[in-house]
């Protein structure tokens, strides 16, 4: 637990940090409350990195602006610092110090964006991780490993933004567009989808030194609520949008086209939300068999099979990495398979050893828990058409976009 | 935190300091510099080196300056003499022309918190508002909010706060909303910042430019301002449409938070605003930040409580995710209890059964808690879930069952047959007291109907001697009482062993003293031991209050947007399990646990009062006894509905942490009828002194 303190009104004293210590400590359970008060004085937190990020008032202030302040806080050190762990956060306390100085003044929050922050900011970011330019170039090379990198080169999204006085030659101009949707999905003991929601959002990572408007082209067909439909071909439908406040939609309308400026580091163009009616059938779908054996085992038989297009380069794999793990202490089997290639099917047996096993406890197994990430494929069939920049930037400057669907929660009861 | 070797890093780094070939090295200075703000971050005591830092802090490398003045602000109070050297350092930066170092030795200057150097503060500060560059009046302006909360007692000039206020029209909107900021400070005493029509407009039309926090700010001010007329309220209402639907949470909520004080006297455009941020507010709740999700949810359940429909398409949305934290899991089941209608109780009551498996066993004893309220407007559902949790014989969840059971019978005694029938065989996987005092106390009232009860009463009464709750005892002496009157030959001989034992053996004054009255009873014979005993087996009034009425919203529009929501539940939650339903149905815990602490003659009586009401809004005795009840007044008694005069018997009491006494409020409200409405409240307040400390530790 790392907390970097600042005192910005005197009001706290100087053991709130214990105090904060203690409270986290003594509780037990996997988080404590997001709130928890000491003698009038309120601690918020939230968790991001591994870090606990507390702020304390004494006022009743909005919940939400502290919320939103912390999480804003984490992700400019993440900006600044490249990455965010407790290392990288020791490391770099004196640009932190700098940050929330800027920051913040009297409690009162000045300004959070990245690019009126760069002005200021003089401290450079110590990487925990050299950064090198044999990493960038031998990505098509040896990078290949996994989708993820054949994309772009992984040590690129942990990279501190580029200070403007710095602009050597050495360091590639970079964008990044990012569409990532979270998909959370229910599917009931008989096959049946019960619930499935997506969450969805553009994020641009910005690099550039000088970039004075960027347009991005979404789907022709991509249309929002339930009447309206657009194009011909399979509509890519979506039930709220939001847009960050410096997007112009002046094409939005007519061509699909989003504006803007990007500021360096990264922000958030466009939130999206989808439910009940994806497109196409949920991703993974689990055909479970759970019974006792003779010798009061609990036997589970899982069929897992994955219902994507297959690739065309797919190749079948014998899956020798799989690996199965019980846990105790949260009664539950981990089953963990580093790959699934489209329309293949996997299967596992467990058996179990229950003290005092009865038919009653075979209604206690349950639910089946799936967390997955899928590169290159976006669960609303949202794509992003083009990239253009301008003015055309000099020099050479390399545009990646990437898709990922994450599990939020995909639960199959059984 | 203790850290060893502190002495030595602090003599090192100080002969580092003052070595001349590090000072003229600038970088092998940073770095020393550097090792001090570690050390110091890290804990360790650096105030030793004040007067090397001191002459640190003038040289032309920024980031040096940046990082001395970390340390010379956490150490100025300790030596306040010292710091008077660096005035004059910081006074010469406030020249420089690069407006970065002026904002710089401006800002420090002000964070020194030493009210000795005001003096030498206030002319760079005044010369700092009228600077040309905005980074430098941002830090000016709220410099004179520091210097007036470090001299509370000394007037700020009325020159200056004139200057704040035409500041208000500063071209750059951080100073703009930071002289809001400082006249708030500053003119605390005088109700904060004068808003009136004029400065309302000004803000309004600038609101655009501000970034989301200095959004929230002014429209946290602006919820003072009343609009002169109802035309000037719908232009401002139209102007902020936008803002209440941002994607930006921080706005949404200030936002509402400003109409619902614009409009308190107007019950449907408010209610039309809550409809409107129902989207932005679920977007909220799907957050990827958990504790903004949590934040949401928290927000949603006030919003409930004025339109309970509000969500009821979504509930979906409100489904738990497998690997989100328990307190998320347990306030989307709160949600969902009231989300419930017929088309989707199948589904919902379908998944909250999943999650009453859940590893998390206080998750688990929420889920059934859940079921048991969605049971009160349908039973038949409900009870066959729990009744098949019972048969999964896991000791958490058949307790967390039958006192869910139990709360379900006392509000709708047509469920009693099934539950009767569902008790059989539980005893035995039952552990912990609050579950085994329910099964009892079910047992006791529902006696002549389980034809297992006398034999279930006998393995507790066999094992009273290792008892090690009070609660389980007395309620045993309860339960058995009441199961002799129903059948009175097959329980006559362990009532009397069991009575034998309280009065005899047991230390506990309670219990003894509640088996020696059971005993005067019976004497009194057996048609008195009735009256007193078979009292109610359900609340009647409670029927009207489960459709919980909607509120208006003016009931929790102050509440919005702080951190009261956030806090509550942790209370709520910790008082999922309560004793028996006759005793108090709020209350966390049997009142019987008050009385061998308290004692009377330690209750003080300090005043007897009457308040007359001299005008009630139209409302039913039930919607008051509820609203009450919100507002953490509970209820000991009460005349039968529709009876004229009605009468309540209320108490409220003190919960502060840490405070030594705890008052317990006692009152009583009659309500004398139609025609002259009037309610009256006695008030008699006690101040259970050392007596009441007993209180608190069981709260």
């Amino acid at each position: 637990v790392v907390c970097p303190l600042h005192l910005f009104r005197g009001e706290s004293g100087g053991d709130a940090v214990g105090v904060f210590y203690e409270k986290v400590t003594a509780l037990t359970g996997d988080q404590p409350p997001v709130v928890m008060s000491h003698k009038g004085l309120h601690f918020v937190h939230v968790r991001q990195g591994g870090l606990y990020w507390v702020a304390t008032t004494t006022a009743d202030s909005s919940p939400f602006t502290i919320i939103e302040f912390l999480n804003r806080l984490s992700a400019l050190v993440k900006d600044y610092c490249g990455s965010l762990s407790e290392k990288s956060v020791q490391m770099n306390f004196a640009l932190i110090y700098e940050l929330l100085d800027e920051a913040v003044d009297y409690g009162y929050i000045q300004t959070t964006s990245s690019d009126v922050l760069k002005n200021f900011i003089q401290t450079e970011a110590v990487s925990s991780r050299p950064f090198s330019l044999f990493d960038l170039s031998n990505v098509g090379l040896f990078g290949a490993e996994t989708q993820q990198s054949k994309v772009a080169p992984s040590s690129a999204a942990t990279r501190p933004i580029q200070s403007s006085r710095e602009q050597s030659d050495l360091r590639k101009s970079e964008i990044f567009v990012d569409v990532i949707e979270r998909m959370s999905v229910v599917i009931g003991s008989n096959g049946m989808l019960m619930k499935a929601d997506v969450e969805g959002e553009i994020r641009v990572k910005c690099y550039l030194p000088n970039c004075s408007e960027m347009r991005i082209g979404l789907n022709e067909e991509f249309s929002i609520g339930k009447s309206q439909l657009r194009g011909y071909g399979a509509a890519v439908r979506v039930d709220e949008v939001s847009f960050h406040q410096m997007v112009r939609l002046d094409e939005f309308d007519s061509h699909r086209i989003l504006r803007l400026c990007p500021s360096q580091g990264e922000q958030m163009v466009m939130q999206y939300q989808l439910s009940d009616d994806l497109p196409s059938a949920p991703p993974f779908r689990l055909f479970p068999t759970i019974e006792r054996d003779s010798g009061g085992r609990l036997l589970m038989y899982l069929k897992l099979r994955c219902d994507l297009p297959p690739k065309s380069l797919s190749q079948e794999l014998s899956s020798p990495d799989q690996s199965a793990e019980l846990k105790p202490q949260s009664r539950a089997v981990v089953w963990k398979i580093p790959r699934f290639t489209g329309g293949m099917q996997l299967s596992a047996l467990f058996k179990l050893e229950v003290p005092g096993l009865s038919s009653a406890s075979l209604l206690e197994v349950g639910p089946v828990g799936l967390s997955f990430e899928l590169p290159k494929l976006t669960a609303t069939g949202l794509q992003i058409r083009f990239l253009r920049l301008s003015p055309v930037q000099p020099g050479p400057s390399q545009r990646w976009v990437r898709y990922v669907t994450h599990s939020d929660s995909y639960t199959i009861r059984i | 935190m203790p850290y060893l070797g502190g002495e030595e890093t602090v003599r090192e780094l100080r002969r580092a300091l003052s070595n001349p070939n590090v000072q003229s090295d600038q970088l092998r200075y940073r770095n020393t510099i550097l090792k001090v703000i570690r050390a110091m971050s890290q804990g360790v005591d650096m105030s030793g080196l004040f007067s090397e830092m001191v002459k640190a802090c003038a040289t032309v490398d920024v980031v040096q300056k940046k990082l001395v003045y970390v340390f010379l602000c956490s150490y100025a109070a300790l030596n306040p003499e010292l710091s008077l050297l660096v005035i004059n350092t910081l006074r010469k930066d406030c020249q420089d022309p690069n407006p970065m170092v002026r904002s710089l030795a401006l800002r420090n200057m002000t964070n020194l918190r030493l009210p000795s150097l005001v003096e030498y503060v206030e002319q760079p500060l005044a010369a700092g508002l009228r600077d040309r560059a905005a980074c430098v009046r941002r830090v000016a302006v709220l410099g004179w909010a520091k210097l007036h909360n470090l001299q509370a007692s000394s007037e700020i000039d009325a020159a200056v706060v004139n200057e704040l206020y035409s500041l208000l029209r500063d071209p750059d909107p951080v100073v703009m909303v930071n002289c809001l900021r400082a006249l708030e400070e500053i003119l605390k005493d005088e109700g904060g910042v004068a808003i009136n029509k004029p400065i309302t407009h000004h803000l309004l039309n600038r609101l655009k430019e501000c970034d989301i926090w200095g959004q929230c700010q002014v429209l946290r001010v602006l919820q003072r301002y009343r609009p002169q007329s109802e035309d000037e309220l719908f232009d401002i209402l139209s102007l902020l449409d936008a803002s209440l639907v941002s994607p930006h949470p921080p706005i949404m909520a200030a936002t509402l938070s400003l109409f619902l004080s614009l409009c308190s006297g107007q019950p449907a455009v408010s209610l039309a605003a809550l409809e409107r941020v129902r989207g932005p507010l679920l977007a909220a709740c799907g957050s990827g930040s958990r504790e903004m999700r949590f934040t949401a949810l928290c927000h949603i359940q006030l919003l409930l409580r004025s339109i309970p429909g509000l969500m009821g398409a979504h509930y979906k949305r409100f489904f738990c995710g497998y690997a989100e934290p328990a307190y998320i899991k347990q306030r989307k089941m709160q949600v969902l209890v009231e989300l419930v209608n017929d088309e989707n109780v199948a589904m919902l009551l379908d998944e909250l059964k999943g999650y009453c498996t859940d590893v998390n066993a206080e998750t688990a004893q929420a889920a059934i808690t859940a079921i048991g309220r969605i049971g009160r407007s349908y039973s038949d559902r409900c009870l066959e879930i729990l009744t098949g949790l019972l048969g999964l014989k896991q000791d958490h969840i058949t307790s967390a069952v039958v006192q869910t059971m139990r709360d379900l019978v006392w509000v709708c005694p047509q469920c009693s047959d099934t539950v009767c029938f569902a008790l059989e065989g539980c005893e035995e996987t039952l552990q912990d007291s609050q579950g085994r005092q329910a099964l009892l106390w079910l047992l006791g009232v529902y006696g002549e109907r389980v034809s297992s009860a006398p034999y279930t009463l006998e393995v507790f009464i066999d094992g009273v001697r290792s008892e090690a709750s009070l609660g389980v005892k007395m309620e045993l002496l309860t339960a058995t009482m009441r199961l002799f009157l129903c059948r009175p030959a097959e329980t006559q001989d362990m009532l009397g062993r069991l009575l034998h034992y309280c009065i005899e053996e047991e230390t506990d004054m309670c219990v003894r003293d509640q088996a020696l009255l059971y005993y005067r009873l019976l004497h009194c014979g057996i048609e008195e031991t009735r009256k007193v005993l078979q009292g109610r087996r359900s609340d009647p009034s409670l029927g009207v209050l489960i459709g919980r009425p909607a509120e208006p919203v003016s009931q929790w529009a102050r509440s919005f947007n702080t951190l009261e929501p956030l806090r509550q539940g942790s209370i709520e939650t910790e008082s999922v399990s309560r004793g028996s339903p006759e005793h108090t149905m709020f209350d966390p815990k049997p009142n019987a646990d008050l009385s061998n602490t308290l004692d009377c003659s330690r209750i003080e009586k300090v005043h007897s009062e009457c308040v007359r009401c001299p005008t009630i809004p139209r409302c039913s005795p039930q919607s008051l006894q509820a609203a009450m009840q919100l507002v953490n007044i509970q209820t000991l008694a009460f005349t039968p509905p529709q009876t004229l005069p009605w009468r309540v018997y209320l108490y409220t009491h003190t919960c502060l942490d840490d405070a030594p006494h705890s008052t317990l409020i006692l009152g009583e409200l009659l309500y004398t009828g139609e025609e002259p409405q009037k309610a009256e409240v006695h008030k008699g307040s006690a101040d259970g002194g050392v007596g009441a400390e007993g209180i608190e530790d069981d709260m």
